[in-house]
């Protein structure tokens, strides 16, 4: 899976938990752009994106993880 | 909506939240608004963002308070301006087995020592819900306690007493006797919930070291739909009928082509079998009071037949209202609601036809329509629905189907006489109205949170406040029986009246929609102005606030001579009535003349 495919499925995702379809992301996004993006909203996010990529965070990858790019590394590093 | 209907996709619920909370919102559904307070024992805020859809979805507008972070106990026992002034209508508590401090392994414990910390624990709990209830007199709805996610003991563990298994079963047990003997308390079963969803999915250890949730995210959607069950039970929001198809839905193959001797059913073969447990199913749910229809494609005479099989459990006599022709299914539904006097999202349609469910789903959308799939799953499906979760269970259940059939005989008759008034009198009607008895309290208030459609002011009454007005000698309230040649139709009809100096304003008005026409109403109106007489009171307030559901009473206190104060472009009014010259208005129900004899005692 390359980074594109992963951006893409990543943008619907967003939109969908956001409920907002205008949302664009790029490497440095972060809690701090979205306006909705709160600690409870970001459990959702991650539950989201497990089921999508059928994989799993570590319990430490989350709660270090800062911004998207570091979510999307880590995607493509799992499913290599 | 589709998206929240049982069996759902948790997934999609928890991604489009959001969005499916938008498009609730956005229709323009009339809904009552109700607080409810969750206390939680660990994190809530997915919880409770879930049960906001589902109970939109059920019509019921929550407002939401929560406790802190794990902070139940504490929100219960002390002083809580913040609760005190959000005034909850129902508490859920959610607490779970990580919430449970008195137990410790140790082999060295002896039984006594055990049956203390259990029976500590259970205080701790105990003394929460006494304390809540006193102060808030509302329904409480309680988690018992899911299973342990390991065992030291293994399969001891469940049965010898130092096992964190058996705290766990003798604390819910001691659950269950309170909720036994506290009618406005309820078990939510995350026991039975998480072992059909599966412990070790119910479960995510991560979820709970990350987020402090004591059950996976990907659950929540289960937990909140259960609760939402509960309340809207609660509030009367129950579905009340079942309206079932019959060839490959009560029995297998089709009984027009196949003949009575071709349909399975009984113990001949496995599909047969699986058609006879369905349909002992569907006879357990009608003696809970659950009404039964028929909405079937096929000759009248060919229904019948199947029905006649020798080893059908369910026969003709079963259903109120069988409807077995070719009408398309969507206006037998609605003609099956009308004939029963309910609304048709009162109604379930059973049907293994996806083309038939497809139809009514996008002509009646407030139809529970679910989808079934084949035959050894329709018991799964429909139960864990929750359509007719029970959270009271009366007299009246029992008898409502006898009741319904007792009307549509009512319905013959009446086609027999020219003069409505003439078989009114035939009817040979007794009522009895007179003020609230203890007893009745129950179907009250299931009746105030029911009614729509003859309900003047569709105001709901928890059961402490009824217990309220029942104790206040500043009401005058009414429960009104009606009782005819045909049956009982027990208690049908309700007034509250708030006194103020010589003045009675009319807070509440309903009457069951089993006996429209009856002029039950008269007799109704004739009682109250002869309490208040007794009582020196000379003027009656009454008032309509409209609803989407009540426009059949928009004009009831005209017609009953009372005069327009006011009203409002809302379409709500304000009726004064002088008992100076009232003339009794009702001549065709003998009223309190026998010594009632009272049920349930």
């Amino acid at each position: 899976m390359n980074e594109m495919e992963v951006y893409n499925s990543l943008t619907i995702i967003f939109r969908d938990i956001f409920d907002d379809d205008t949302i664009v992301i790029n490497n440095n996004t972060s809690a701090d752009d979205i306006e909705d993006w709160d600690s409870f909203e970001h459990i959702n996010l991650i539950s989201a994106v497990e089921k999508q990529f059928k994989m799993r965070f570590t319990m430490k990858q989350v709660s270090t993880m800062k911004n998207v790019g570091e979510m999307v590394s880590i995607i493509i590093n799992t499913k290599e | 909506m589709d998206n929240l209907a049982y069996p759902f996709d948790s997934s999609k619920i928890l991604k489009n939240r959001k969005k499916i909370k938008r498009q609730l919102m956005n229709n323009d559904t009339v809904r009552i608004k109700k607080n409810i307070a969750i206390l939680g024992g660990s994190t809530t805020n997915d919880i409770v963002a879930i049960l906001e859809l589902f109970l939109l979805n059920n019509d019921i507008e929550p407002m939401f308070y929560q406790s802190e972070y794990g902070q139940y106990w504490q929100d219960s026992m002390f002083e809580n301006a913040e609760l005190t002034e959000f005034k909850p209508d129902i508490i859920f508590i959610h607490t779970t087995t990580r919430n449970i401090t008195e137990y410790e392994f140790d082999m060295t414990t002896s039984a006594e020592t055990v049956e203390y910390q259990i029976q500590k624990q259970y205080q701790h709990f105990e003394s929460m819900w006494q304390s809540l209830t006193k102060k808030y007199n509302c329904p409480i709805i309680q988690n018992n306690f899911e299973m342990p996610s390991y065992r030291l003991l293994g399969n001891k563990d469940v049965s010898d007493f130092h096992g964190k298994l058996w705290f766990v079963n003798s604390l819910n047990m001691k659950f269950y006797e309170y909720a036994q003997s506290n009618r406005n308390f309820y078990i939510n079963d995350i026991n039975y919930l998480s072992a059909s969803y599966g412990l070790d999915k119910w479960s995510d250890s991560k979820h709970w070291y990350l987020y402090k949730y004591a059950l996976s995210i990907s659950a929540i959607p289960e937990l909140s739909y259960n609760v939402s069950n509960i309340i809207k039970s609660i509030f009367g929001k129950n579905k009340k009928a079942l309206a079932l198809d019959l060839d490959n839905t009560l029995w297998g193959g089709v009984v027009g082509d196949d003949g009575q001797n071709g349909i399975e059913i009984g113990q001949e073969t496995p599909v047969a079998q699986a058609y006879h447990d369905f349909q002992h199913y569907i006879n357990k749910l009608k003696s809970l009071g659950i009404t039964l229809t028929i909405c079937s494609k096929n000759d009248i005479e060919n229904a019948i037949d199947g029905l006649k099989h020798p080893d059908t459990i369910l026969t003709a006599d079963d259903f109120v209202i069988i409807k077995a022709n070719w009408e398309n299914k969507d206006k037998n539904i609605l003609d099956i609601a009308s004939e029963l006097n309910i609304l048709p999202d009162s109604i379930v349609f059973i049907d293994d036809n996806p083309a038939e469910r497809e139809i009514v789903k996008s002509r009646l959308p407030m139809v529970a329509t679910p989808e079934i799939n084949s035959v050894e799953e329709y018991i799964k499906v429909l139960d864990r629905a929750g359509y007719f979760e029970v959270t009271t269970f009366s007299e009246d259940d029992i008898s409502r189907n006898d009741m319904y059939k007792a009307n549509i005989k009512r319905l013959v008759e009446q086609q027999q006489f020219e003069n409505y008034e003439d078989y009114l009198l035939k009817l040979e009607m007794t009522a009895t109205i007179e003020q609230f008895k203890p007893v009745y309290i129950e179907r009250i208030v299931q009746l105030t949170n029911k009614t729509n459609q003859f309900n003047l002011t569709t105001r709901r009454y928890s059961e402490g406040e009824i217990h309220e007005i029942y104790k206040n000698e500043g009401y005058i309230k009414l429960y009104g029986r009606l009782v005819d040649k045909f049956g009982d139709n027990g208690i049908v009809s309700i007034i509250i009246g708030k006194i103020k100096d010589s003045t009675v304003s009319i807070d509440l008005w309903l009457m069951s929609c089993r006996v429209l026409k009856r002029y039950m109403e008269y007799a109704m109106i004739d009682t109250l102005v002869e309490k208040c007489r007794q009582k020196n009171i000379n003027k009656i307030i009454g008032y309509y606030y409209k609803t989407t559901k009540n426009s059949m009473v928009e004009s009831l206190y005209q017609k009953l001579g009372f005069k327009k104060t006011s009203d409002n472009d809302k379409g709500d009014s304000v009726w004064e009535l002088y008992l100076d010259n009232y003339e009794n208005k009702n001549k065709v129900i003998k009223v309190n003349v026998e010594k009632e004899i009272v049920l349930n005692e």
